[in-house]
């Protein structure tokens, strides 16, 4: 592997194979009948289930794949360096040893390969919790990321914060025990897979190699969306039945518009894609709002909804809204009251008191992501999606004029405006989006 | 490497050294001068292969993609009207109506696929070089060498002159080069020859937030298609190309990697990343996430510069109009010219997607607009 393959990414598939062959140890290890024997293990005052000690594990790997004692150590090394497995007592050191210290498995959700690239939103939230924990508690390396992320992910900071809050929150409900182990799984995950800046020339090789898988996994991402877009672009695989602009039939059009009785197939997919992508089509919106109504949750897409109001509406009416909306959503008893944390209402309720454009960021903020992470996928796993799914049209694709000269009529469409006009000497019943 | 290095470094400095051997000594400390800056030297090596290493190119992680084969494209429309250059344009929600504006101060609103004009607007001012249609469909904007940014409503009432409605929104202290509506007909983001940009109230004419980084003249925006909403980015004559968080009014992401003026920026319709067109005749792909930039799409036998760039609804392709008359139509991922496309007989000076993707316009100085399937 010379420095032309490395800059080519051969590297990468390298690495991954390392990890995958590390993985295959680790859950022959963890096999009920031929694995480890683990037990309770005592730390401090707690006691912690599942755990072995360093000796179990050499003895273990001496024991399976038949190598001495020193080639033991040099594997178990390994394992410990790259975080599949971590030290009970002493969680910084990442060294296995042959004695009765003991050591836990690594979640699978915080194995290094499952969880690229790591997120720089995840771990300024994991520093901001240490740091409210406990203050002083971070290490001099954290400190200095902390006040680099601080920096350079400002403008989502109280995001940050409020999620950390959240997650303390929780965890405070779980058994001590349970609260111990999560706390080093996490701590183990972070150790190794830490942001790498800032930079100094003395870096190790392991983290190089991380530099560049990440930047190499950043430029998947185009990959992945060009993909998975591709049969959406009409210009790169055309669209049913007809392209418009080409064939002069507006089928297309009129069978995507708004609100149509039965959308077609791959607008539907479409919805699955991204919460977004649901979003922002007026039917996937709809039918987003039916899936919450069964759920007793829709105030929920309401709220939201009145907070887009207030962000994008005239400036003039924002003292009006937000009155309507603390009335609706907010006050102790109301209608439809919301599931804020304590924090975020407590921020926006004294916001209220001089409302402004985005005094309901947060909130709607907090909602977004609680849609986003709970309902929706459970949406897209629900009977309406998938009955949807299964209605929906696949148009015919219009044949090639047999006369490709003879011109079809090319028929006007009423303009906006006009729809606009109509809606508004209808009346108020008329309501359009 | 360099560990061994240090290491040798410590060994010389704290071994005791020996009174008689003050010649050595002298000997030592030229040896030590040395070896200072062989290390350093072997740092900044160190350095340029690390950053060989993680400064990895789209293309390179793009190689295992199936090519894209010939692309047919043709006009299907031609939209014959303005008096003059035609300076910009923009789409209606609807996918088929556009907006357009010409440096003789007529903006007309067309229904593209018949190609019926349905409004025109004479502005007071030539060099209407930013226009845009309203979300709902029901007004347009523009400005130019007023200063300004005016909406004015679309009426459907022949007999109304479209200007008496007229509200003029933003002011700058030079000409205006680009405007967008935010998501609602409510707000309006300016840029200006004024080097800012600038975020409106539409209803009062009020400033928002004001944009100041730019050294020189701001060309172009674009608004972020992102969850949050909150971000877009500009570009400049004092070539970079600069990322706003529109509630703090603050720059977040700053680019230079241009070597001349960028006329446009547009988003990757993921919103990870942007694309800018510039008069160094190249496009630019830029990371956000990863903060640098990611390819370049240029040719040597492409001399004159880029006016526009949008990409297709997928992001696969990347559109550029070009002061030599042509489009040309780039592999986003794998950095390729795929296409060529000739018609228009003076420069391109704005290229748009439609909002469906299923055709892109093109507004050039030959007084015509051309839409493109």
């Amino acid at each position: 592997m010379t420095i032309n393959t490395l800059a080519k990414g051969g590297w990468h598939r390298e690495q991954m194979t390392c990890f995958q062959k590390m993985e295959k140890v680790i859950v022959a290890m963890q096999d009920p009948d031929m694995g480890m024997k683990m037990r309770n293990q005592r730390l401090l005052i707690t006691v912690i289930p599942h755990a072995m000690t360093g000796k179990d594990i050499i003895d273990w790997l001496m024991q399976n794949y038949n190598i001495n004692e020193e080639e033991s150590l040099h594997l178990g090394g390994f394992l410990v360096q790259y975080g599949y497995i971590y030290p009970l007592k002493e969680p910084r050191c990442l060294v296995l040893r042959p004695d009765e210290s003991p050591y836990r498995f690594q979640t699978p959700y915080f194995w290094t390969s499952t969880r690229w690239p790591v997120s720089e939103l995840d771990y300024a939230i994991f520093l901001a919790k240490k740091n409210i924990r406990k203050q002083g508690e971070l290490m001099e390396y954290e400190k200095e990321r902390y006040s680099v992320l601080h920096k350079r992910i400002n403008h989502t900071w109280d995001f940050v914060v409020m999620q950390a809050r959240e997650q303390l929150r929780a965890s405070k409900q779980r058994r001590k025990a349970d609260r111990i182990v999560t706390e080093c799984q996490e701590q183990a995950y972070w150790l190794i897979n830490r942001p790498p800046w800032p930079l100094n020339a003395m870096i190790c090789c392991s983290n190089t190699i991380i530099l560049s898988v990440r930047a190499y996994v950043l430029m998947c991402r185009f990959v992945k969306y060009s993909e998975q877009y591709q049969n959406h672009d009409p210009i790169m695989q055309g669209c049913l039945p007809s392209n418009p602009w080409i064939s002069d039939d507006t089928a297309h059009w009129t069978m995507n518009a708004a609100l149509v009785p039965i959308p077609t197939r791959l607008r539907v997919e479409r919805w699955s894609f991204s919460f977004m992508e649901l979003l922002s089509d007026a039917m996937g919106r709809q039918e987003f709002m039916m899936y919450l109504e069964k759920e007793f949750s829709a105030e929920n897409l309401c709220f939201w909804q009145a907070c887009e109001e207030i962000r994008h509406g005239e400036s003039s009416k924002i003292v009006e809204k937000v009155e309507e909306i603390y009335k609706n959503f907010l006050a102790p008893g109301a209608a439809r009251w919301v599931n804020i944390d304590s924090k975020t209402m407590d921020k926006t309720l004294e916001g209220i008191k001089h409302p402004h454009r985005f005094v309901m960021d947060d909130a709607q903020m907090h909602i977004y992501f609680l849609m986003k992470k709970d309902s929706y996928p459970r949406y897209l796993k629900s009977d309406l999606y998938k009955s949807m799914l299964s209605k929906a049209i696949v148009p015919q694709e219009t044949k090639k004029s047999v006369f490709p000269f003879v011109r079809r009529q090319r028929h006007s469409s009423p303009s906006p405006a006009q729809a606009a006009e109509d809606s508004r000497s209808k009346g108020p019943q008329a309501g359009s989006d | 490497i360099l560990f061994i290095f240090e290491q040798y470094f410590c060994h010389i400095v704290l071994s005791p050294l020996i009174p008689e051997m003050a010649t050595q000594e002298v000997q030592l400390n030229e040896t030590l001068a040395h070896l200072k800056s062989e290390s350093e030297s072997l740092k900044s090596k160190l350095e340029e292969e690390r950053a060989k290493l993680h400064d990895v190119e789209l293309h390179q992680v793009a190689e295992k993609v199936e090519g894209l084969g010939q692309f047919v494209m043709k006009t299907r429309r031609t939209l014959k009207g303005h008096g003059n250059k035609v300076l910009c344009m923009d789409w209606c929600k609807d996918k088929r109506r556009i907006v357009s504006s010409s440096q003789d101060g007529k903006v007309i609103v067309w229904d593209a696929f018949t190609t019926n004009k349905e409004h025109a607007v004479t502005m007071p001012c030539t060099w209407v070089m930013a226009c845009a249609y309203a979300p709902s469909g029901c007004a347009v904007a523009c400005g130019g060498l007023d200063n300004k940014c005016s909406v004015y409503p679309l009426s459907l009432d022949k007999n109304e002159n479209l200007a008496a409605k007229k509200k003029s929104v933003a002011m700058h202290t030079n000409y205006l080069s680009a405007c967008s509506f935010t998501n609602s007909d409510m707000q309006i983001l300016t840029s200006s020859g004024d080097g800012t940009c600038a975020l409106w109230d539409v209803e009062s004419g009020q400033l928002l937030q004001s944009f100041h980084g730019h050294a020189a003249d701001v060309l172009c925006l674009d608004l972020a298609p992102s969850e949050t909403g909150n971000t877009f980015v500009s570009g400049g004559c004092d070539k970079k190309a600069n990322v706003w968080d529109m509630r703090s009014g603050q720059c977040i992401q700053s680019f230079e990697t241009h070597e001349s003026d960028i006329n446009s920026v547009r988003y990757y319709p993921s919103g990870d990343a942007f694309a800018s067109g510039s008069d160094d005749a190249t496009c630019r792909l830029y990371d956000l996430r990863a903060d640098r930039e990611v390819a370049i799409y240029s040719k040597e036998s492409i001399i004159f510069g880029v006016s526009s760039v949008d990409f297709s609804l997928s992001g696969r392709l990347l559109f550029g109009g070009y002061n030599d008359y042509t489009i040309n139509v780039w592999d986003v991922l794998k950095g390729t010219r795929v296409s060529i496309l000739f018609g228009h007989e003076n420069r391109v000076s704005t290229l748009r997607v439609s909002p469906d993707g299923t055709a892109f316009s093109t507004g050039s100085w030959d007084h015509t607009l051309r839409i493109w399937a």
